[in-house]
């Protein structure tokens, strides 16, 4: 009797606190690394914006860890024979955050929107796109004016992006003050570089997955104060934790960590058609631009500047990626062999070399590294520490020689190069132009099976290795660092935080 | 004395238009395109021109002046490029962080400095005016961000009683709101305690050995009241201009604080504007701000008439 009273006041005492852990919301907080702009899929540029619409916006694809497409708000795709049509499959039953269906319509409304809407920057990523059509409420068809093989890895990224038409008709170029999308997370608030708030949207499509109720995205950009804050338990995750704090994160209790080998790289562009600062013995004759990448040793470089967690890499995409060319693969460093390609180009040692540098630790270092490895062969660099936003304005006027300049990397390797090499291309600082190099690069969009790409990229690669417009370095491994209560993470290769498959321990 | 505000309130008008105007002017020195930086990776030329044209970038820095004044004077600072709010509504958020901030930064300020002036001065030459004197100069010469990450690891890391970072409202949760500002008003306030003990502790010393203190003592008052009645309120006078000028300086200079805390005050706001070329956001903040500065100033003129009645004439 005594023991079944005792176990009834301990199952009435524990009924209300059963009661609260099952009602209890499960929240997060995330740490970024910057503030984001705009949350408007349309209108937004930033990397670490990503990472807030990996919650709010799905879209048709996603990757996977290998780097493959697969579909998410899409069922699948087709490609016509000859390159020139793509008819995708939407997934069926799908709600926008307001109620709203997912459907052909608004698919085809938000693809012109990416495509027309004034301001847009999806613009240049779907420019191949003639028009898109609606074949039945749930398949789209999209018309291309030439194949472009990248079409659907653009569409795993923001021009994927699924906007609900009726509220974003409202909003207007406002719609980023309170986007209204497909994904797992609905837009709660923002307070400008504090808080970006998110909670769980009860009618998403895949909602077994989501577990967690409420996530706060914090930026906080000093990166050792966002590490300390994530230690205190003021955050659950980070994003972009320093190569250099790896191992105090690994070394310390309650701690996780997850890596990926980022999909941009970190390189030296050269000046070699801009101005007068092209004409100088670097920029003028690629034997002297292949002994300076001769005289670097990538090695010692990423050991020395970041405890060598980052790789060395001589392409656009890192030595792990499948459209990497295996048979050009990192030199070693040779000094003999730079000093003999200098004496061979007959210039006056040593070489000056007018090398512009963001302004941020790292990129100094490395500067410095670099200068004096570079010294030994017969190089004189001048290291010039610039602003960033001046630094690209200086680059776009052709005022410097050297410049050091990472991409964030795309999904398709396209990405990486082709607006960076061809004749003319916006993000060609180097003002490279080669008619082999554009000749390869257009034939590697138009084919879509992965050999002929292969080969098209093997003729580019083999050419600007010779002629080195960007001698490009390493790349770089996105750290992300969380709490062990945290469970379920996975790292893809573009280095966002999902949420999907997220849990709270406990 | 209302004559005298009355008269100070007008030249208020043009400063705050030199001001505008050299705002507007000085960031047009900074080299990079607002359009291209606000690109960022997303280069895409036609893009480009497009912003341009509809931040009207593309027109004559003299006709750009006339829309951003013409917006002003009507309540609108304009649109933050980078974000697509209104500013108005972006000063709107972060000006009561930043005046709380800089409020108690002041507060623990004056709590220490003016305190610990007067007491170095009484006591001058004294084992309390060295031990003062090192710590006033300890809180001079100690850097803001290096102080504000120690106390992180030692308040929050180690001994988990303050949060890292982030900012509440008073008004959504008082105690909560302390506790998330009581570190970055420390720092800032440490850093101007000492400056105002040094000045408090001059003032205090150029007073103490005056005429009319010399007079008070031989009328036979009690020494608390020569110091407290007498001396210090004629110290008080630079004591005032100064933390009107230090409380100006802290709306937009507590940039460091503001980052490590992530408080998010004017200081940040500012920070990443100009990095992002978001012109209409540091014009709209560094007027609001400079407005501001100048009401204190004004504030502090009338705070010395009210010390000193010799200027009410």
């Amino acid at each position: 009797m005594k023991t079944s009273l005792r176990l009834g006041l301990i199952a009435l005492l524990s009924a209300p606190i059963l009661a609260g852990t099952a009602l209890a919301q499960s929240a997060i907080r995330i740490g970024l690394a910057e503030d984001p702009d705009v949350l408007d899929p349309t209108l937004a540029r930033t990397y670490v914006g990503r990472i807030v619409f990996s919650s709010i916006c799905d879209k048709l694809f996603d990757i996977d860890e290998k780097l493959a497409v697969v579909p998410q708000l899409a069922l699948g795709h087709e490609t016509s024979a000859d390159g020139k049509t793509v008819t995708i499959k939407l997934r069926p039953g799908v709600k926008f955050h307001d109620g709203e269906a997912l459907d052909a319509e608004a698919a085809k409304y938000s693809l012109d929107r990416h495509r027309t809407m004034q301001g847009s920057f999806r613009r240049g990523e779907l420019s191949q796109v003639d028009a898109v059509e609606v074949v039945d409420p749930l398949t789209i068809r999209i018309v291309l004016k030439t194949p472009f093989s990248p079409l659907i890895a653009q569409l795993t990224d923001r021009a994927g992006m699924m906007v609900s038409p009726k509220a974003a008709k409202e909003a207007g170029d406002r719609f980023g003050q309170k986007p209204v999308c497909a994904g797992p997370y609905k837009f709660v608030e923002r307070v400008q570089q504090d808080r970006i708030v998110v909670e769980r949207f009860a009618d998403y499509w895949d909602k077994a997955n989501v577990s967690i109720d409420k996530i706060t995205y914090v930026p906080i950009a000093d990166s050792t104060v966002r590490l300390a804050n994530l230690k205190s338990g003021q955050l659950d995750l980070i994003e972009r934790a320093l190569a250099t704090d790896l191992k105090d994160i690994r070394a310390s209790r309650g701690l996780k960590v997850a890596t990926a080998y980022e999909l941009g790289y970190q390189g030296l562009t050269i000046n070699v058609g801009k101005g007068e600062a092209a004409k100088g013995p670097l920029g003028s004759d690629a034997r002297v631009r292949q002994a300076l990448e001769a005289a670097i040793d990538r090695e010692a470089l990423v050991q020395v500047v970041f405890n060598g967690e980052f790789k060395p890499g001589n392409q656009w995409v890192n030595p792990d990626n499948a459209f990497y060319q295996k048979s050009i693969p990192v030199t070693k460093r040779d000094i003999a062999k730079a000093k003999k390609l200098l004496a061979d180009a007959g210039v006056k040692l040593p070489v000056p070399v007018d090398l512009m540098v963001p302004n941020n630790p790292e990129t100094r270092q490395l500067a410095e590294v670099m200068q004096a490895m570079a010294a030994e062969a017969g190089f004189d660099i001048k290291i010039r520490v610039t602003e960033f936003a001046t630094s690209l304005k200086e680059a776009e006027a052709g005022n410097y020689q050297a410049y050091i300049l990472a991409w964030s990397g795309r999904t398709d390797p396209d990405g990486n190069i082709h607006s960076f090499a061809s004749t003319g291309a916006p993000n060609n600082y180097s003002a490279y132009s080669s008619a082999e190099v554009d000749a390869a690069l257009n034939d590697a969009r138009t084919k879509n099976a992965m050999a002929d790409r292969m080969a098209a990229y093997q003729k580019a690669a083999s050419q600007l290795a010779k002629d080195l417009p960007i001698v490009y370095l390493y790349h770089r491994l996105v750290i992300i660092a969380h709490r062990d209560r945290l469970e379920g993470y996975r790292q893809m290769p573009d280095g966002l935080v999902r949420v999907v498959g997220l849990k709270v321990k406990g | 004395m209302f004559a005298l505000i009355a008269r100070r309130l007008l030249q208020l008008v043009p400063t705050v238009i030199i001001v505008s105007m050299m705002i507007f002017g000085l960031q047009q020195l900074l080299p990079g395109d607002p359009a291209t930086i606000m690109a960022g990776e997303e280069r895409d030329p036609e893009v480009i021109e497009e912003i341009r044209k509809q931040y009207r970038l593309d027109q004559p820095i003299p006709l750009q002046y006339i829309y951003w004044i013409k917006g002003v004077m009507s309540g609108d600072l304009g649109e933050s490029m980078r974000l697509k709010e209104p500013v108005s509504r972006l000063v709107a958020q972060k000006l009561p962080v930043t005046l709380q901030l800089a409020t108690m930064a002041m507060l623990i300020a004056i709590l220490i400095g003016v305190p610990a002036g007067i007491i170095s001065a009484v006591k001058k030459g004294t084992f309390w005016d060295y031990l003062v004197n090192i710590i006033s100069l300890w809180g001079i010469s100690t850097p803001n961000f290096w102080l504000g990450i120690l106390m992180i690891f030692l308040f929050s890391v180690h001994l988990g009683w303050l949060p890292a970072s982030g900012y509440v409202s008073p008004f959504e949760d008082p105690w909560q709101s302390l506790k998330t500002t009581i570190m970055p008003a420390f720092v800032l306030g440490n850093s101007i305690a000492g400056v105002l003990m040094r000045h408090t502790r001059a003032a205090m010393l150029q007073a103490l050995s005056s005429d009319y203190v010399r007079t008070a003592r031989a009328k036979g008052l009690g020494e608390k009241r020569v110091i407290l009645a007498h001396a210090m309120r004629n110290a008080l006078t630079p004591v005032i201009t100064l933390g009107a000028l230090e409380f100006g300086t802290l709306l937009s200079g507590a940039v460091l604080t503001e980052q490590i805390f992530t408080i998010p005050g004017f200081g940040k706001l500012i920070v990443d504007a100009v990095f992002n070329r978001d012109y209409a956001v540091v014009q709209g903040v560094v007027l609001v701000t400079s407005a501001t500065y100048i009401v204190l100033n004004l504030l502090a003129d009338i705070g010395y008439i009210l010390v000193n009645p010799r200027l009410r004439a």
